[in-house]
């Protein structure tokens, strides 16, 4: 069977987002090396539970988590996206969000907190300073960039990004999800990655 | 005036340029000048507000102390170089301040001059391996590259003290007790409000010690700043002390307008002062949710964030931006207020008034509030004051150090506000100052909403801002203390050093104090109830 439909949110039209042909990279992927009947029905299962209960990890130094606050508040609510369950080990995480300026003091901290986490785990690079050292990119002491350091999955731009773009960002993570092959696939094997590498780039820009 | 009369009696002092009236000592009698002032009869200056390091190139390395007397009000301001580069030494005055055992420690870790007599010179902001001195002219800024092994944190700290022929001794002393045991908290952990890391003493439940370690928000903004120019160094105060990112950048915009012979119009003064009061309620109902967070309640962190909102709409409605603003510049604001902005602060702050008796009836008389902060985490007022905290932290703990009321600027001079002090010393207290405050703040912006003039929003500066020669300082009371600027200029369109006093680096140093004798529980209430922002810290 052929994985078709490709990852539905319900919230926003397939059409209205951005970087699809990198979903449906991944999609013609799966296809080619024969996705079986029953395995992808299993999967789009697990997948869907998965995308649904996206628990984070959350390293905030500085400004950008503030915002990540309001997500939490009554008014912008994460909890209908199924990503407001927090955690504070990484052993419980599925993703690592990272919020804020990365110095090199931080830098192997959270090296650490990333190598801790269970596999399957995901990278959400919030904000100009985990992208690319963000204003600061000229300082002695500021990491330009975490995916130097490790796999990003969705970039989410901004200084700080908007409430909405962390959603958008958020979502495109669940999309991304959806299309993956979880037993056999991203499930205990180790992803190879490279130290200094990037997995492709997702999500946004 | 001391200025005078240290100039008068000390051979070789003179005074410096710009608006501080800093005046020049000999390293030799600086000890003696500083003990003079620390404890003058009439008026001790008792308050060290800050200790900048510089690098003055052939001049040597020294540092620019700032105090203040707290009877008086008088202050003063001394500069003192050291000319060896290679061992530049400065005796300390941590015994006369405690507020400078860790400011020279900044100094120290941003410059590499050694206090003679500081019991703890180790650094604070960078690696402990961290090779070379930052802030000095001629550092290579690709000396440290990026290194992903784990740094090992010293147990052993370093004093250095001078021997009678003129060699240096050291001494090392042990930083946590021999029967502590000590647990690590931080730097990514919920509780800490940010990259905060502290390793803690215990005896058994009781906290021995609190030895912060910092730095791992510490993104060198004031290297960076030495490479910009005026307009460009704004855009990264609103960063420092996000919550407080209105006023911080207005101390800097004042700053640079007083340097540079900038008149503000009326217009302007009344746009940034009910500004910074917006931001201060901001930043308190911010403050509440966390603390009551922290203390297991959710619904006030519902409640604080629902109103925190409707600020965040009036800023964005004319700023453009939620968080980070970018308001004011050289000269004014960037942009008029938006047409609904009076009205709706208006009908914000009638709502306002409204709920907060419920955040009170939800949190303040409740049984948790009365057993975790009530009498927890005493900070006396002696201490408050040698420690440096200012803003809601000190004046909780009796000291009337608010610097609208010290230093008044924009328009707090002309409005009637009611300076907000408790003297339980406790984090209870520290609680109700700013709640307290919130509803102040009200006031000051109800007695300006009315009657904001007419006027230019921003007067037409020069297209290349150049500062005079000198050293120029302003204050402005942040949302968590007293925030101040200081510039150096050598006439040039970037600063020749710019240094920004961080209203948390006293907090968190005062969380030792603070917490020793509690039991580990309380360190995260008193920690939310001293209120500090990490990258205003960490600069
Ligand atoms: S991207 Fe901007 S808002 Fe976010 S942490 Fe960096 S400076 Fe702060």
């Amino acid at each position: 069977m052929e994985v078709k439909k490709m990852a539905p949110i319900r919230s926003m039209k397939y059409e209205e987002f951005k970087n699809n042909d990198y979903l449906e990279g991944l999609v013609r992927q799966l296809n080619d090396e024969g996705a079986g009947v029953i395995l992808t029905t299993v999967d789009r299962l697990i997948n869907w539970g998965r995308s649904n209960s996206v628990w984070g990890l959350l390293l905030g130094t500085s400004c950008c988590a503030i915002e990540f606050m309001a997500l939490g508040a009554a008014r912008y609510d994460m909890a209908r996206f199924g990503f407001e369950v927090t955690r504070n080990s990484p052993r419980q995480a599925d993703v690592l969000v990272v919020m804020g300026t990365i110095t090199y003091r931080t830098a192997p901290v959270m090296k650490r907190l990333y190598d801790q986490m269970a596999e399957p785990k995901y990278v959400v690079a919030v904000g100009g300073c985990t992208i690319s050292g963000g204003p600061f990119i000229k300082s002695y002491n500021v990491v330009n960039g975490i995916d130097q350091i490790i796999p990003v999955d969705v970039y989410i731009p901004g200084c700080p990004p908007r409430p909405e773009a962390f959603y958008y960002g958020l979502m495109q993570l669940q999309r991304k999800m959806k299309v993956e092959r979880f037993l056999g696939g991203v499930n205990g094997k180790d992803l190879q990655h490279e130290p200094n590498g990037k997995k492709e780039k997702g999500g946004d820009e | 005036m001391k200025r005078d009369e240290i100039i008068k009696t000390i051979e070789g002092a003179e005074l410096c340029p710009g608006n501080a009236g800093v005046v020049k000592v000999p390293l030799s009698q600086f000890r003696k000048v500083a003990e003079g002032l620390r404890y003058d009869k009439e008026s001790p200056m008792d308050f060290l507000r800050e200790v900048v390091g510089v690098d003055w190139g052939e001049e040597g390395l020294g540092a620019v102390y700032f105090m203040e007397s707290t009877v008086t009000g008088e202050t003063a301001a001394l500069k003192v170089v050291s000319d060896d580069r290679e061992t530049a030494l400065l005796p300390t005055v941590s015994d006369l301040w405690k507020t400078a055992l860790i400011k020279e420690r900044e100094a120290y870790d941003f410059l590499g001059i050694r206090f003679t007599g500081h019991p703890d010179m180790r650094r604070l902001f960078l690696r402990e391996d961290w090779i070379g001195w930052p802030l000095r002219k001629d550092y290579d800024m690709k000396s440290n590259p990026l290194r992903l092994d784990n740094e090992i944190n010293a147990d052993i700290t370093r004093e250095y003290r001078l021997r009678k022929d003129g060699t240096l001794e050291g001494i090392d002393h042990p930083i946590f007790g021999e029967n502590d045991f000590v647990v690590n908290m931080g730097p990514q952990h919920p509780s800490t409000h940010g990259a905060l890391r502290m390793r803690i003493g215990l005896d058994g439940e009781v906290i021995t010690k609190v030895d912060p370690i910092l730095g791992y928000i510490h993104r060198g903004i004031e290297k960076m700043n030495e490479s910009l120019t005026y307009p460009q160094t704004l855009g990264m105060t609103d960063r420092l002390d996000y919550l407080s990112a209105h006023q911080s950048r207005h101390a800097l915009c004042m700053c640079i307008e007083k340097a540079a012979g900038i008149e503000v119009t009326e217009r302007v003064k009344y746009i940034r002062t009910i500004m910074d009061e917006l931001q201060r309620i901001d930043s308190h109902l911010l403050f509440y949710s966390c603390l009551v967070l922290d203390m297991g309640a959710m619904t006030p962190f519902f409640y604080g964030f629902r109103e925190r909102e409707m600020i965040l709409d009036i800023f964005e409605e004319t700023t453009g931006g939620r968080l980070i603003q970018h308001y004011n510049l050289i000269g004014g604001v960037q942009d008029d207020i938006h047409p609904t902005f009076c009205q709706k602060v208006k009908e914000f702050i009638a709502h306002l008034r409204k709920v907060i008796p419920d955040y009170h009836r939800i949190f303040t008389g409740n049984v948790i509030a009365d057993t975790r902060l009530k009498g927890v985490g005493m900070l006396s007022k002696e201490d408050a004051i040698s420690l440096g905290c200012t803003g809601g932290t000190g004046r909780a703990s009796g000291w009337a150090n608010d610097v609208r009321k010290r230093h008044p600027y924009g328009l707090y001079d002309k409005i009637d506000f009611k300076q907000i002090t408790y003297d339980g010393c406790d984090s209870f207290s520290r609680y109700m100052v700013r709640m307290d405050e919130i509803m102040e703040s009200c006031r000051i912006i109800e007695q300006l909403i009315d009657n904001i003039p007419e006027g230019e929003y921003r007067v037409k500066t020069k297209p290349i801002i150049k500062l005079p020669e000198g050293i120029w300082t302003s204050a402005v009371e942040t949302s968590r203390g007293e925030f101040g600027v200081m510039i150096e200029s050598h006439g040039d369109k970037t600063p020749y050093r710019m240094h920004f006093r961080s209203t948390g680096l006293p907090l968190v140093q005062a969380m030792d104090t603070m917490c020793r004798g509690w039991k580990f529980a309380d360190l995260i209430a008193i920690g939310a109830s001293a209120d500090f922002v990490i990258p205003d810290i960490d600069r």
